[in-house]
């Protein structure tokens, strides 16, 4: 009996029950702890608070507070160069994120099925991106499609952001092949063994047992990739044309003018894009029934 | 029993039947990885409809073995047949045996029907003739109504059945089981072994397995290979590998043995007899060894074979198939450990060794009758020591 006692305490609603002192690991209870994950979530949080807030702001200036209104929006949707770089950006994300799944989830089922020789030096090279400078990166890709292999200009959309989206595909699919990597660490072989055992072909048992283990990492790794691309501001920099303007690059071109609301309009529209795609994403993730075991 | 020296006969045992309805054939098999012989110079037949087991200790190669009849090895020398055919140019999908996974390998994104319907899927049986044999095997492993459950949603017997139904839905010529029963609790282990052995009945196809429990191995093969490094120690019957060693290290592997080693002492037709120095009396066999006089050799004793009497200063008992001083030795408990259906004793010989004895609790006062610290004699009848050579 006595040892029910605090979690009694805890879960029933005795209203004239003293509050237990907290036991020795419930360091949440505490007020150290308490203060640092207030802090932490204040510092987190707050900027982005504030950004959403200011873009229904009626002032011009993103100071102080003076009344509610939707015209920030209004403006922002009916401003076509960000409307179209916010399109472009959308769609390069989109298909960086499937190129990036398809040659990152390759790459990793490779590096994890085979031993071939300079396995070790693709593996390294593979997360040569993940590492490198933001910068290098942009000025090696600047040079790349000014030299090696110019893409040509004045293409029809979407076939301009050629350049671009090859770009943001080279830097994101490492990101990718880890994650995936990471998950076929837990498979299982006898599940490939078994799948054969059955009468599976080597593609059949591709396709029926190892990509549904994968899935998780796979929609993990799109995550990734969408967002990693969505928000890449130093990399697209340098690959951008004149007419392949996205929405960071978009948005930090408005801001050399002056910081109106419309900026903070836009920002919440991409950041309320964001937050729903990974909330659908992490909710696939966990329907994955392959994921509970493993 | 007593015509035959116990290395003959079961020597004799395993050619004498190996013509008729032989299903599989290893032929010289040997398989080395980088270096390592896993298998070495295997010759092997297995009849059709037997439940074999292979048996060892872990890294002796019987799994290599079992991987290699699935396909998923090759032998580095060697062949394997199956009905006579030889199977190394087949790919695991294209054999005519199938396996169950320690792990059981069940899909884990697959309901038990689909599971249990991938192979037949694979075979391309058309949609009708699938649902109809998988509830055949699903009723078979007792899973029926359990189609539409994800394994996640199962316990682990219930997983291995859906293993177990999987597999035999295809029906093979052979059903491979690797260790089948080694991720099962105690209780659990029992119901499968008899319920392993009455499917086996049922549906009649040759199961092999592979296990490194030798309780196991005795409960529910009908026949079975005990391996060491790589290499065939025996071929024989539960009960000829337990009685019948031709070993030392098989009598030591399956079950509990007391090993005494000895000199070659008398060797007749009719009878034998084994100087041991850590026993104080010599050992006396019914039958003849084929061994040279004077050579080394050890004589094994099952615990439960040793007889323990009282000794309060009286007579040594005289075992009456023995000659008087043969075969009863005196000691001393040292150790007692009561298990309920039987006690096991630790006695101490004069000269220090040890020697362990199970006494079966025929009544429910038997545990009563020997204490610690008390003096008895140790008596064995003269059939019951195998004489090893090797």
């Amino acid at each position: 009996m006595a040892d029910e006692a605090p979690t009694a305490a805890a879960t029933s609603p005795a209203p004239n029950r003293v509050k237990e002192k907290p036991g020795p690991l419930e360091y949440m209870r505490r007020w150290p702890l308490q203060l640092i994950v207030g802090l932490t979530l204040l510092f987190l949080y707050l900027p982005l608070i504030t950004l959403m807030v200011f873009s229904f702001n009626t002032s011009r200036r993103n100071i102080v507070w003076q009344g509610f209104t939707t015209d920030w929006y209004v403006r922002a949707f009916n401003n076509e160069s960000l409307l179209q770089a916010f399109i472009n950006s959308l769609t390069i994300a989109f298909l960086c994120t499937i190129a990036s799944v398809v040659l990152g989830a390759l790459a990793a089922v490779m590096l994890w099925r085979f031993r071939f020789p300079g396995k070790t030096v693709v593996e390294g090279s593979l997360a040569l991106p993940i590492v490198v400078p933001e910068i290098c990166m942009g000025v090696a890709m600047l040079v790349f499609f000014a030299r090696v292999m110019p893409w040509p200009t004045g293409l029809p959309w979407p076939l301009n952001l050629g350049a671009i989206t090859i770009a943001h595909i080279s830097f994101a699919f490492p990101f990718v092949a880890t994650v995936v990597r990471a998950r076929l660490a837990s498979f299982n072989r006898e599940l490939e063994e078994a799948a054969k055992d059955l009468g599976a072909s080597e593609w059949r048992t591709f396709w029926d047992i190892l990509v549904p283990h994968m899935q998780p990492g796979l929609i993990a790794g799109a995550l990734l990739a969408f967002t990693l691309s969505l928000d890449d501001f130093v990399i697209t920099f340098f690959t951008a044309g004149p007419d392949t303007i996205t929405f960071p690059v978009k948005v930090y071109s408005m801001l050399r003018f002056s910081v109106t609301p419309e900026v903070n309009a836009a920002s919440t529209i991409l950041i309320v894009v964001t937050v729903i795609l990974t909330a659908v994403g992490l909710n696939m993730q966990n329907q994955t029934p392959a994921d509970k075991k493993a | 029993m007593t015509e035959t020296a116990p290395i003959q006969s079961s020597a004799g045992r395993q050619t004498s039947s190996a013509e008729d309805g032989v299903i599989i054939t290893f032929e010289n098999v040997t398989k080395r990885f980088a270096g390592v012989t896993a298998v070495d110079n295997v010759n092997l037949q297995i009849r059709e409809g037997e439940f074999f087991a292979l048996l060892g200790p872990s890294g002796c190669g019987k799994t290599t073995l079992l991987r290699m009849l699935a396909g998923f090895e090759t032998p580095t020398e060697g062949r394997i047949l199956i009905d006579g055919k030889d199977i190394a140019a087949l790919p695991p999908n294209k054999r005519p045996v199938n396996m169950v996974f320690q792990s059981y390998a069940v899909f884990p994104h697959m309901k038990v029907f689909d599971n249990v319907a991938y192979g037949l899927k694979m075979e391309g049986v058309d949609g009708g003739e699938i649902r109809r044999r998988v509830e055949e095997a699903l009723e078979l492993v007792k899973l029926d109504g359990y189609g539409q459950r994800m394994p996640d949603q199962l316990s682990g017997g219930q997983r291995q059945r859906v293993a177990l139904a999987r597999a035999l839905v295809k029906r093979p010529r052979v059903l491979l089981l690797d260790e089948p029963l080694s991720a099962l609790d105690a209780k659990l282990r029992d119901q499968m072994r008899s319920e392993l052995t009455s499917l086996q009945e049922k549906v009649g196809i040759t199961f092999i397995m592979v296990t490194h429990d030798q309780d196991e191995a005795l409960a529910i093969a009908s026949r079975c290979a005990v391996m060491n490094r790589g290499v065939l120690a025996q071929v024989a019957t539960p009960a000829d590998l337990y009685e019948f060693p031709n070993s030392r290290f098989v009598a030591d592997f399956v079950g509990s043995v007391n090993m005494f080693e000895g000199v070659l002492d008398e060797d007749e037709p009719d009878h034998a007899v084994v100087r041991a120095p850590e026993l104080a009396a010599p050992v006396y066999l019914d039958h003849g060894v084929t061994g040279a006089r004077g050579s080394t050799v050890w004589v094994a004793l099952r615990p439960e074979k040793i007889e323990m009497h009282k000794r309060n200063g009286g007579e040594p008992p005289k075992m009456e198939d023995a000659p008087a001083g043969t075969n009863v030795v005196p000691g001393t408990i040292r150790d007692i450990v009561y298990l309920g259906s039987e006690t096991n004793f630790e006695i101490e010989l004069e000269g220090g060794r040890r020697v362990k004895t199970f006494r079966s609790n025929l009544t429910r006062y038997d545990q009563e009758d020997f204490t610690w610290d008390e003096p008895v004699w140790l008596a064995w009848h003269a059939c019951s020591p195998a004489v090893l050579l090797s």
